[in-house]
Formats: C-alpha cells, sequence, structure tokens
C-alpha cells in the first residue's frame, strides 16, 4: 500500500497515545448538567425551554437561530433549573441550560438497541433533514454544522467524500477507539453521506501510527464498493482538512476558498458516526467520546460523555485532578484549548482532557530569533512565521496582507519547531483575525 | 597625465549636467500643486501623527482643515487650544475652544482587589490574552495586564505598575490622544473631562456588567450595581446599565455625593485637596 | 488546587533550542580540528582556546555593560565563533591575532547588530577578511608549528592555491607547477598540510557536514549549490585551457570551499530562509569565488564571496518567497 502525505511543511511530534488501548466506557450520569446554546460555529441556538420545565433525554432544548447554526438536545432527563449566562471553559459568557437530572427517560423515537440498521431507506432530502434535527456538528473541531456542509452551493459539485481518521494530535485516542469498536457504524454513516452528497468515491484517510484501525476498516469496508482506506504517512497537521485534501487527492484547495472548491467534502470519523445514529436511529448528537489522558493522570481513559457534563466531574470520576498537572486542555495539545474554567461544561466537540505537567507546557523564555528558518519549514501553508511575528509586533497589516497571513490554519507547527522558543502563533493568531477583518470591511465596502 | 586628468574633468562634468537636467524634469513632472497654507497649518502642529484628531496625521488634518474652511469639527487634541488658535489666526478662522480631556482607566482591579484564578503563560499583550480567554480572573470586563496601551501611547503618559498589573496615566503627560482608548480590547480606558483646578473628576473605576454578587466576589472593589450614587446624585449625572453605573461628566458638578455612597468604593474622586474617598470608606 | 496555567495553543514545544543547535555546531566541526591539532599540534589548541575566551568574553562585557541586559553567552553561539575563526587562521598565528579578530568579530560584526541573529555578516568570516587586511603577512605565514608527535618534516605549507598562483605569475604551466609540487587530488581528499587550521582534511569536514545534515541543523542546498557552481564553472574554464585553468576538482578541495561552505556559508543568520533563495545564493558565492580565483588578486575568495552574499541576503529573504500552499 502506498503511503502518501501531504506536500509543504509539517511537524512530527511524539504521538504519546498512551490511552490507545483503553476501550471506552460510559461515564456515569453527573447529577447536573449545563448545556451551551453554542456548541457549533455560527450564531448561538435560542432557548426553548425555561426553568421549571421537564425535559427527556433528546429532547430539543434549542433551535437553531440562523442558516449556520444548529439545535440542541437534552443530554439527560429532568428538571430545567436555569437558563443564563454562565461562564463556558474560557471564561465567555455564554447562555446555558442548566438540568438537574432525574432518571434516565429517552424520547420514544429514539432507537436504542445496540442493532446494527444497514439499509439506508431515506432519500437525499430526508438526510439532511434528519441531521439537521438531530443537531450534527462537525466533531473535528472547527464544529460546522453537517447539514451545511453536505449541501454544496449551487454550482459547485463534490467528486470525493473524505473521512478524517488521521488524528494527528498527539495524545488523543478517540476518534482511534471508535474506529476500532465502531467501524461498521461510521462506515455506514459514510455511505449516507456518500448518497446526500451524491459522490462516487469515499476515503478513510489513517495515519500509518494505527494500524489495527485501518486493519479494521480495511476490513469492514471491503463489502463496500467505492469505499476505501488509504493509510498516510504519520505527519502532523495530516488531520487540517487543507491538508487531508492535499494528502488524499494531491489537489490544493486553494488561498481563501473552501475545501468544495477543490471538490471535496471532508467529515470526521465521529462525525460519521453521529450522523449514522442521527440518521439509521434518530438519536440526535448528545454524547461524544472522549479522552482522559495525559503522563501524569492517575487513569487513561476514553469515556463515552453526555454533552453538558462539568469537566470537574469527569476529572472526579478518573481518579481525581491530577497532582502534577499545570495545564488541561481541552482538545489536543497542537491546537487544543486551555481550559481556565474546571466549572464549565463538555461540548459536542470536547475531544478530550489533556492534563500536561509544568516541564511538559510551560513556555521557555524566549530568545533572539536566530533565523534558521526551522519556522518556514514548518508551515504547511508555506508562509513565514518570523516575518509574520516581526511585522504583527511592528503592526503593519499592509504587509501582513502582502504575506497571506489569513492563510495561516493557525495548527501551532511554527511555535512548536521554533527554537528561541519565540511565541510566533500568540501573534500570528491575533493579527490574522484583524487582517482578515480589515479584508471583510474592504470586501463589503467594494460591494456597496 | 594631463590628458587624464581633464578627461575626467569633462566626463564628470557631463555626467553631472546631465544628472541635473534629468532630476529637473522628473521634479517638474511630478511637482505636486497644493494649497501653501496647509505647510504652514501642519508646521503648527505637534506633529506626533498620533491619529487623535480623527486625521490619518498631522498632514491630512491640516489639510482637512484648509479645505474645511471652517474649524468646526477639528480639533488638535495634542496642541489643545493654544495650537488651534494658531491654526486659526493663519486660516483667518474661529477656533473652537474645548477643555482638556484625559485617558481614564475604569478598573481598578489591581493584584490586592481582584484575585487571580489561572495564570496565563505567553506572549503578554491584552490583545493576545483576549484571543484566547476572559482573563486570568474571574472578572471578564477589567483589565487584562498586558499593557498593550503602555505600548502604543506615543507620549510616555501610559506606565504599567508592576504592582498593582494596571496601567497608570500621567495627567501630565496625556495627550488625550485616544490611541489607548482605541487599543484597549476590554475598552475600558475612557476620554473624560479633565476636570479644573489640578484635573478634579470623578468616575466610575469598574466596567463590569456582571451581577452584584459575581462582581464583588471577583473584585473587591467592583461597581455591583446597586444604584446608590445614581439616588444619591442631585443633578441626575449617574445612570445605571446592566448592573455598572456610568458618571456622565457633562453633567457631572463635582459634588462627590456619590463617593461617599459607594459600598465597594468603585467611584473615585481624585485630585481633591481632601482625600473624601478614604473618609467614606 | 493549584491555579490552572492558560496559554494559546501549541501546548507543546520540540527538544530544539538554540543551545543544541550551536552544541551539534561544535560537534561538527570536531572531526576537523582533531585531525589539525594531531598536525599542528599545541598551537591549534592554544589558538582555539584564545578565539573562544576572547569572543565570549566580548560578548559578555558587551551585553553586560553596554546593551544591560541579560548575557547570551549560554547558549553557545559565542563559542562557534570562536572555533569557527580559529579554524580560518594559519597554524602558526599568534595567539593575540586571533584575540584581535574575536574582537572584532563580536564586537563589531555580531553585537553591535543587536546580537544572535541580528548581524548581517557572518562574523568569523568577517573576523577573518579583518585579519587578512590588517595583517596580511602574518595571515599568509604557512609555516608548520610543531605537531603533536612527530617533527617538522616540512617547513612551509603554503596553501596549494597560492603556489598555483604564484606558478602560473612565473608563466610556469599547470602540469609543471603539479608534478612540482606533488598535487593529487586523493592526497588532498584526505590530508593536505597547507592552509588553515580547518581545512587540512576535506574527509573530517565532510563528515562533520554529514553530521549536521543527519541532524536536520542545515539543509544541503547551500553548500550543494557552492560545490556544483564551482565545480561547473572551473570545469568549463578547465577545458578550455587546461594550462592556465586549475582542474574542478583541485578547485574544490582547496582555499577553505569545503570549509567555507559547510560552516560559514550555512550560518542561520546570514542566509537565506527559503529554498529557492538558498539555491541561489550558494550559486551566488560560487561564481564570486571562482571569479575571485580565475581573475582576481587573491588566490582563494571564498571569504570575500560569501560576505559580498551575506549582503544579498535581506533581499532574497524579501523578493524570493517559499512556494506557498494553493497558489
Amino acid at each position: 500500500m502506498r503511503k502518501r502525505t501531504f506536500s509543504i511543511g509539517g511537524v512530527h511530534p511524539n504521538d504519546h497515545k498512551i490511552a490507545r488501548d483503553c476501550a471506552i466506557e460510559d461515564l456515569p450520569l453527573a447529577p447536573i448538567f449545563s448545556v451551551s446554546m453554542s456548541q457549533h460555529l455560527g450564531a448561538p441556538a435560542n432557548p426553548v425551554v425555561a426553568a421549571g420545565d421537564k425535559v427527556r433525554t433528546g429532547q430539543i432544548i434549542g433551535e437553531p437561530s440562523g442558516f449556520i447554526s444548529a439545535y440542541v438536545h437534552s443530554p439527560v432527563s429532568g428538571t430545567v433549573k436555569s437558563v443564563a449566562p454562565r461562564a463556558n471553559l474560557l471564561g465567555h459568557k455564554i447562555v446555558h441550560v442548566d438540568i438537574e437530572v432525574e432518571g434516565d427517560e429517552w424520547m420514544e423515537d429514539i432507537d436504542r438497541t445496540p442493532d446494527i440498521v444497514r439499509e439506508i431507506t431515506l432519500d437525499r432530502e430526508q438526510i439532511l433533514d434528519r441531521i439537521k434535527k438531530c443537531g450534527v456538528v462537525g466533531l473535528g473541531g472547527a464544529t460546522f454544522p453537517t447539514h451545511v456542509k453536505l449541501s454544496p452551493p449551487p454550482g459547485k459539485k463534490a467528486d470525493v467524500l473524505i473521512l478524517n481518521g488521521a488524528e494527528c494530535e498527539p495524545y488523543l485516542t478517540s476518534d482511534y477507539r471508535i474506529m476500532l469498536e465502531r467501524g461498521e457504524e461510521i462506515v455506514i454513516g459514510a455511505e449516507i453521506m456518500k448518497k446526500a452528497l451524491e459522490v462516487d468515491r469515499v476515503v478513510i484517510g489513517i495515519e500509518e501510527n494505527k494500524p489495527e484501525a485501518i486493519e479494521n476498516m480495511l476490513r469492514i469496508t471491503a463489502s463496500h464498493p467505492g469505499i476505501e482506506v488509504m493509510a498516510l504517512k504519520k505527519r502532523y497537521p495530516q488531520g487540517g482538512e487543507k491538508q487531508l485534501i492535499n494528502a488524499v487527492t494531491g489537489r490544493q484547495v486553494p488561498s481563501m476558498k473552501l475545501p468544495i472548491d477543490a471538490g471535496a467534502v471532508v467529515q470526521n470519523v465521529g462525525t460519521s458516526l453521529a450522523v449514522y445514529e442521527a440518521v439509521q436511529k434518530n438519536k440526535p448528537l448528545i454524547d461524544n467520546v472522549l479522552t482522559v489522558t495525559g503522563e501524569c493522570c492517575p487513569q487513561q481513559r476514553n469515556l463515552r460523555v453526555r454533552v453538558g457534563t462539568p469537566l470537574s466531574f469527569i476529572l472526579e470520576q478518573s481518579g481525581g485532578m491530577p497532582k502534577d498537572a499545570v495545564k488541561i486542555i481541552s482538545g489536543g495539545p497542537m491546537m487544543g484549548w486551555a481550559i481556565s474554567n474546571l466549572e464549565a461544561t463538555t461540548v459536542k466537540s470536547t475531544s478530550s482532557l489533556l492534563c500536561l505537567t509544568a516541564e511538559q507546557t510551560l513556555r521557555k523564555e524566549e530568545g533572539n530569533c536566530i533565523r534558521c528558518g526551522k519556522c518556514v519549514d514548518a508551515c504547511p501553508m508555506g508562509l513565514e512565521p518570523y516575518l509574520l511575528n516581526r511585522l504583527a509586533r511592528a503592526r503593519k497589516l499592509d504587509e501582513l496582507e502582502e504575506n497571506a497571513i489569513y492563510d495561516c490554519i493557525e495548527c501551532g507547527c511554527c511555535l512548536y519547531s521554533c527554537p528561541a522558543n519565540i511565541p510566533l502563533l500568540d501573534t500570528i493568531r491575533v493579527y490574522k483575525r484583524e487582517v482578515l477583518a480589515i479584508m471583510k470591511n474592504r470586501a463589503s465596502a467594494t460591494a456597496k | 597625465m594631463l590628458t587624464i586628468i581633464i578627461w575626467t574633468v569633462v566626463v564628470l562634468t557631463l555626467l553631472g549636467a546631465l544628472l541635473a537636467l534629468v532630476l529637473y524634469f522628473v521634479a517638474s513632472k511630478f511637482k505636486v500643486e497644493e494649497d501653501p497654507r496647509i505647510g504652514e497649518v501642519e508646521a503648527l502642529l505637534p506633529g506626533a501623527n498620533c491619529g487623535g484628531c480623527g486625521h490619518a496625521g498631522c498632514h491630512a488634518f491640516a489639510q482637512s482643515c484648509v479645505e474645511a474652511g471652517t474649524l468646526e469639527g477639528h480639533f488638535c487634541p495634542v496642541g489643545g487650544n493654544k495650537v488651534m488658535k494658531a491654526v486659526a489666526g493663519v486660516l483667518g478662522l474661529e477656533a473652537q475652544d474645548q477643555a482638556p480631556m484625559v485617558a481614564v482607566l475604569r478598573c481598578n482591579g489591581g493584584c490586592g482587589n481582584r484575585e487571580k484564578t489561572t495564570e496565563y503563560d505567553g506572549y503578554k499583550s491584552c490583545k493576545v490574552i483576549n484571543t484566547l480567554y476572559a482573563g486570568e480572573t474571574a472578572c471578564s470586563f477589567g483589565c487584562l495586564g498586558g499593557g498593550d496601551c503602555e505600548r502604543v501611547c506615543q507620549f510616555g503618559a501610559l506606565k504599567m505598575n508592576p504592582e498593582t498589573g494596571l496601567p497608570e496615566i500621567d495627567q501630565e503627560l496625556c495627550t488625550a490622544c485616544g490611541a489607548c482608548v482605541r487599543e484597549c480590547p476590554k475598552h475600558i480606558l475612557e476620554l473624560r473631562l479633565k476636570g479644573p483646578k489640578e484635573g478634579r473628576r470623578v468616575y466610575v473605576a469598574c466596567a463590569s456588567n456582571d451581577k452584584g454578587g459575581v462582581a464583588r466576589k471577583a473584585c473587591k472593589v467592583a461597581c455591583i450595581g446597586c444604584g446608590k450614587c445614581a439616588k444619591a446624585c442631585p443633578f441626575g449625572a449617574i445612570t445605571v446599565e446592566n448592573n455598572l453605573a456610568y458618571i456622565d461628566f457633562a453633567k457631572c458638578k463635582l459634588c462627590r455625593k456619590c463617593v461617599a455612597e459607594c459600598p465597594t468604593g468603585a467611584i473615585h474622586a481624585v485630585n481633591f485637596p481632601v482625600p473624601v474617598k478614604t473618609e467614606a470608606i | 488546587m493549584n491555579k490552572l496555567t492558560v496559554s494559546l495553543s501549541p501546548h507543546i514545544h520540540s527538544a530544539d533550542s538554540t543551545r543544541k543547535i550551536m552544541r551539534d555546531v561544535l560537534i561538527a566541526m570536531a572531526p576537523a580540528w582533531l585531525v589539525s591539532v594531531w598536525f599542528f599540534g599545541i598551537s591549534v589548541i592554544i589558538l582555539t582556546v584564545a578565539g573562544v575566551a576572547a569572543c565570549m568574553l566580548t560578548e559578555w562585557l558587551i551585553t553586560r555593560f553596554m546593551m544591560k541586559r541579560k548575557s547570551t553567552v549560554s547558549d553557545l553561539s559565542a563559542v562557534v565563533t570562536g572555533v569557527l575563526l580559529a579554524l580560518n587562521l594559519p597554524p602558526s598565528s599568534p595567539w593575540w591575532l586571533i584575540v584581535i579578530g574575536s574582537i572584532f568579530s563580536i564586537g563589531v560584526v555580531k553585537m553591535s547588530f543587536g546580537g544572535l541573529g541580528q548581524n548581517i555578516f557572518n562574523p568569523a568570516i568577517a573576523g577573518r577578511v579583518f585579519l587578512l587586511i590588517s595583517f596580511p603577512t602574518l595571515m599568509t605565514d604557512w609555516t608548520r608549528p610543531a605537531p603533536l608527535i612527530g617533527s617538522v618534516d616540512a617547513v612551509s605549507g603554503a596553501t596549494p592555491l597560492a603556489v598555483v598562483n604564484e606558478g602560473l605569475a612565473k608563466g610556469l604551466t599547470l602540469d609543471q607547477i603539479f608534478t612540482q609540487n606533488d598535487f593529487s587530488s586523493l592526497e588532498m581528499l584526505f590530508v593536505r598540510i597547507g592552509g588553515s587550521i580547518g581545512e587540512v582534511s576535506a574527509i573530517a569536514l565532510i563528515l562533520g557536514f554529514v553530521y549536521l545534515l543527519v541532524r536536520k541543523v542545515v539543509k544541503p542546498h547551500i553548500p550543494l549549490a557552492i560545490l556544483c557552481t564551482i565545480f561547473v564553472f572551473s570545469g568549463i574554464f578547465w577545458l578550455i585551457d587546461p594550462q592556465q585553468y586549475t582542474n574542478p576538482l583541485f578547485n574544490l578541495l582547496t582555499g577553505g570551499v569545503l570549509l567555507g561552505s559547510f560552516f560559514m556559508a550555512t550560518d542561520y543568520a546570514t542566509s537565506p530562509m527559503g529554498k529557492t533563495a538558498m539555491v541561489i545564493y550558494g550559486i551566488g558565492i560560487g561564481l564570486i569565488t571562482m571569479i575571485i580565483r580565475y581573475f582576481g588578486s587573491y588566490p582563494e575568495g571564498i571569504s570575500f564571496a560569501i560576505l559580498i552574499m551575506n549582503s544579498v541576503v535581506p533581499l532574497l529573504n524579501k523578493y524570493v518567497k517559499p512556494r506557498k500552499f494553493g497558489r
């Protein structure tokens, strides 16, 4: 089997997949759940319940408030305590619905049997409607509403659907575990999306450091013509949308364009599983698999967790807060967000709780740039991070735009590889946003 | 030997003449016709190019003054009334006097007042911290302490105090150009009337929209939106909105009744002869 | 519970550091240095120690008293400059020569631009050129000092290029010069005593360079571009007139080409960042070296070539950009 990868840049961090052999377990329900109304990219959902209402598991509690928005469902049954702003894991105030758990009573129309439903009976429109109604969003990190992504704008057509099983971030193992344990459902999910997108080809891209997953998916896809498994070289950020399309098809998504412009749609394997559950079982997206990991953690675990579970509860259930941990990250160590508030709760895309010690994570003292060019070599977008950082600190917005700061995917390769520990991405990220805002303003000004 | 010298002299002279001709033609071709008064006005301006007047720089301001034909809406905060009067003299227009302003920090959440709940590790800049999260403390409205305002201040009027972690404004140096106000990602710097005498002014040193209890828990000196100050104010200068009091400096008569009422000491009265604030607490 | 630390991603960092890179460069220079210690004895050690000490002291004094900030001596970059400068001097140089060179390298070439990474010119090369111009006799005095073991068997070890230049000036043909002096490529590849401390053994230099490549400290683009250019350029001239122009292999193995292209042209701060720019930079160095050799009055030329190309690096960085994704 030939192994492919993307064409420019990238780094090779140690993969630290120490939780890889832990089977997925169900986490018990916490006493109180707090469900965020902003678990997706786009406009926050409008809550449709009020304090005192009784809700059942799977009931809609938030409705989309715009085209790019998503439904939110109650992950548990019980009484709504309050609907109010509450700090999320970054301390930002977002409307949450707090629910006190009473039993676990599900909506009747949800199929909770373990049987695998293989036959796809719904047509394209029904599939998209079901995905939308079940609140499925991209679980790879960007949380883009899946039904929007599966309906390309008019005039654009995808010819390949890529399932992202790369899981190139160190430590994370949730995608790996579901590919081992729920492989068949993932493939059926892929068939459903294939039908919805009307494409002939589906590629499941998996990095070579997960041979068991590759083997399992190969075995399952043998009976599914049109779905192939592609082993990819281990290289970060292979799971980035643009990089994965490049690795699998050899095409490059043009600058400032969407994957669909390169004829590809990328979905995470976790999303595929959620699509399967939504379409075949009518089960809304109310739980996901997350990894509790880190060398300092008392237990390594892969847990199926209902959305809205307090982070502190997950840590308690996994042997308590690790003593040496100074930083807890939601997501992988390269692109995840450091948690500032453990009282916050999980959202649909929370893929891990990663605990790191001071030695593993604290930034080292910044030195002089020695112009070694390691950041330039590492940048998968072919940018010059050293230059962008220098221009950003000097606030030279025009030159930042000339040097395509807007192409940055914030993968972190530059900061990771800098021998002088210069916080390149810190400044680049901020000024990328400023430049993008200016470009947007200008575009709307010229449109008028 | 002589021929060499002669040739050198001849060649260099010709070259010089040729280049002078080129320079002359280029200069006349690209000559920009400009109202000479613009240059005169610009010469009067401080030349800081700070953008405090709302124009791209001193030249743009001078151009605007000349072209508008009136000084209404034109004010150089750095130069103040004196410079504007001079400009008015050059243009034969009427200068509009403005009371001097000063930048004021609407936050008093220094280290002693506002406990840190997390530790930030990365490039020390408010913009970066603001991209990341709500801040090191439980208050998501207050100063981030990254010192971006200090960096943009061209006049050295802002200094981060290492003890409180907050910027301090030197009212003598502050020109009210507004660079810090525009830079602050939390929007807690405000241009207010400098005030009479030594700069007497009263303001609410807090920007928290949190409910009273939440705000108080995060910070000892937060405005809890109780509204006592608004009731005490005889001039109707204080409004309470989103759990936060705001004093309109145009209406405030500096009576300081609100200062005594404030239960958390969030209202600051500065540069008054007797430190009323400490008495109140 | 202790306070949680919060930062923007990424949250992990590679094991690379400036210090480790500099250490790798020192390790890579070790073979060449050891070979010359073997042949030139204690004087090499004295020169190296003097060079390193002078570089470190200069940098420490400047950071401590003039720039008033934390000393950067511990990143080992000053040590690299000291060793490189030593490798570039004739083995018989007096110790004070390298001390002057070091002070110039660090004080003028490196620190006055702001220190590590800010300098436009390679400090060691600039130091060498400074000494070459200021002390031409000392810098071209190729008397061999006593080796560590054995006795002196040749009084002078003039560089092959100097010998050739002198011979050509006398009107000899290259065949005559080569036979008179017994220059064989094989000998030059392994051990050829004649030239500066660092260029005794081509094999030792290549060994060090391979180490740098394996450790991914440098990319091969610059040295390969230099070597290929020199090979092709001298090849063309050699084919035209083999009696006036030296052969390509001879050109590659003499006059510090290997030392210069492996260790000095690849200096991070003074070489371009992008791969295309690196190749252009390398070709430039090769061309200038050969032009100086064939048509200039200096027998070698790589030092001047590197210095000249150093000054072009900011332009190369600005106008020759790496290929961007998706365009």
